[in-house]
């Protein structure tokens, strides 16, 4: 194997480059981003860049002189829109081809958006940094009234951001209970309860109708009829896998790109990483795409192990882990939260806001959530093992 | 100099965050009973090193795992990129005094 085309210039497709050095691959490296940004951190998107108190230098993820050292062609501003069946060949939307002995599909997600949102200005999805910049000009036009879609975790920081901001906001989420498909139900409501701690309304159980405003955002129109007035709107309701560019390359795709354990896809020498990969998961017990930050940033380890060595390599033993800020307070998980597993307060309290909470299943500890209290936290993630085949995975 | 605590209230394999009279928070180790003194800020981000995972001489970030040398304040691993300060420590009548440098890390 001669040369590596990654395709997909983030957090997963530069640790892949860094992975691939590390373990000696001395051959030739292109890297193709459909931004035209050198890679770049996401989290702060939502946090302190959104805030204006982290700049866009400061989101860089590698540097000038560890660019040099890894020895990479760069087609940044450029996106893949095929691979070839033998996975030989990459074109680009510029139609220039791309030959290579080996392929890592390292594209990641793009926000999904509600339907009624064309044509108008004043609604923002949040993944990049350019969405980013256009939000945070929104935000800080002294336009006053923020309704933010999805009370998820990028949801809950924009808002919190805007309210740190001194915007007034409004959450619309459409389940009973927010964050319960992470959290479950219980540390769902808790968590989501440092909305109002802080002066955010929260609206749950209620879908978007619609939106009004001729030209730009004017206001929210909810499935009960009621109408929130909006100047800026944020639609946070989840992702969905970028895969659209694999049709015809026998590349197997279902809910992103689908992998064994190591990273191997059904084609031989392509490999997929990051939030694109949809892997069989010791810690939630199927096969999951998991869309967190360390995760990209350890995953490709495992992806490249396969690739240099044409076997599929096993993973680490290590629980899936995300941090979230909001109001504060750092919420951390690691492992996986099953509908029914049961969570009990092992440290603190849940009114402080400070407190670690352990969640069983079948008598197994399956997941630790922490906010904060990242000490306790840390040590309890270490006792969490894959679960043992006896222990009831809900489907 | 700042007297931190008494020896006996630093056990091994704990910390000890330093706030008052520090120009930036300032975390001490006992690290198998060797103590360290560095800055308490990850260079990273934003999260207290006193808080982290001690193990010998490295201390892993409780929010992203990079480690950090505490014996050269310099990072082993990404996404760390900066050293860390590192300050002296010395015993006196069984107590621990944190002498704090200034200027940049090692
Ligand atoms: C606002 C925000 C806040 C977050 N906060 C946290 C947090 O607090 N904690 C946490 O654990 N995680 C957080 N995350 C998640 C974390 O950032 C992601 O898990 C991580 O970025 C995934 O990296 P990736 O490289 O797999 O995908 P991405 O970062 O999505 O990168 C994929 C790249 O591929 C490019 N691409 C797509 N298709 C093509 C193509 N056909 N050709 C070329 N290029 C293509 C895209 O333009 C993109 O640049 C956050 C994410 C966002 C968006
Ligand atoms: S804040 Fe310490 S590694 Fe990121």
């Amino acid at each position: 194997m001669r040369s590596v085309a990654v395709v997909g210039a983030s957090l997963a497709g530069l640790s892949t480059v860094r992975a691939l050095r590390a373990e000696g691959f001395d051959g030739s490296l292109t890297v193709i981003g459909a931004e035209r940004h050198e890679p770049y951190d996401r989290p702060p998107l939502s946090k302190g860049f959104l805030k204006g108190d982290v700049d866009a230098d400061a989101l860089a993820l590698g540097s000038p002189e560890e660019y040099q050292d890894l020895d990479v062609r760069w087609l940044l501003g450029r996106t893949a829109v095929r691979l070839d069946p033998r996975a030989t060949a990459l074109t680009l939307d510029d139609g220039r081809q791309v030959q290579t002995d080996a392929v890592v599909i390292a594209t990641g997600a793009t926000p999904r958006t509600i339907a009624g949102t064309d044509g108008l200005r004043g609604i923002h999805t949040l993944r990049t940094l350019d969405d980013a910049h256009a939000l945070r000009a929104d935000l800080v036009s002294g336009r006053p009234h923020l309704v933010v879609i999805g009370a998820g975790f990028i949801g809950a920081e924009v808002a919190s951001t805007a309210r740190a901001l001194g915007l007034e906001v409004t959450i619309v989420e459409a389940t009973a209970v927010p964050l319960e498909r992470a959290l479950g139900r219980e540390m769902g409501r808790i968590c989501s309860g440092l909305h109002a701690d802080h002066g955010v309304r929260l609206l749950c159980g209620i879908g978007v109708r619609g939106f009004t405003g001729t030209d730009r955002v004017e206001g929210v129109l909810l499935d009960d009829g009621r109408l929130l007035p909006a100047d800026v709107v944020v639609v946070g309701v989840g992702v969905t896998p970028a895969t659209g560019w694999l049709a015809g390359s026998g590349v197997e795709v279902a809910d992103g790109v689908v992998c064994d354990s190591g990273c191997a896809t059904n084609v031989p020498r392509v490999v997929a990483v990051g939030d694109v990969a949809n892997c069989p998961n010791q810690f939630t017990g199927r096969r999951s795409r998991i869309e967190h930050w360390t995760h990209a940033t350890e995953q490709p380890k495992t992806a490249v192990r396969t690739l240099l060595s044409g076997t599929s390599a096993a993973p680490p033993p290590v629980p899936p882990y995300f941090w979230s800020d909001q109001y504060h307070a750092r919420i951390q998980l690691a492992g996986h939260v099953s509908p029914g597993d049961e969570p009990r307060v092992v440290e603190g309290d849940v009114d402080s806001r400070s407190f670690v909470a352990v969640y069983r299943r079948d008598g197994h500890e399956v997941a630790v959530l922490a906010v904060n209290q990242p000490k306790m936290f840390n040590r309890l993630r270490r006792t969490l093992l894959p679960f043992p085949s006896a222990v009831r995975i809900p489907s | 100099m700042i007297t931190v605590c008494r020896v006996e209230d630093l056990p091994p394999g704990e910390a000890v965050r330093v706030t008052e009279d520090v120009p930036a928070p300032v975390a001490v180790f006992n690290a198998d009973g060797e103590l360290y003194a560095v800055d308490d800020t990850c260079t990273h981000q934003d999260a207290s090193l006193a808080d982290g995972w001690l193990e010998g001489c490295l201390i892993e970030c409780p929010l992203h795992a990079s480690a950090f040398d505490l014996r050269t304040g310099l990072p082993t691993c990404l996404p760390a990129k900066a050293a860390l300060r590192t300050h002296r420590v010395t015993v006196e009548d069984g107590e621990i005094r944190l002498h704090v440098s200034v200027g940049e890390p090692a």
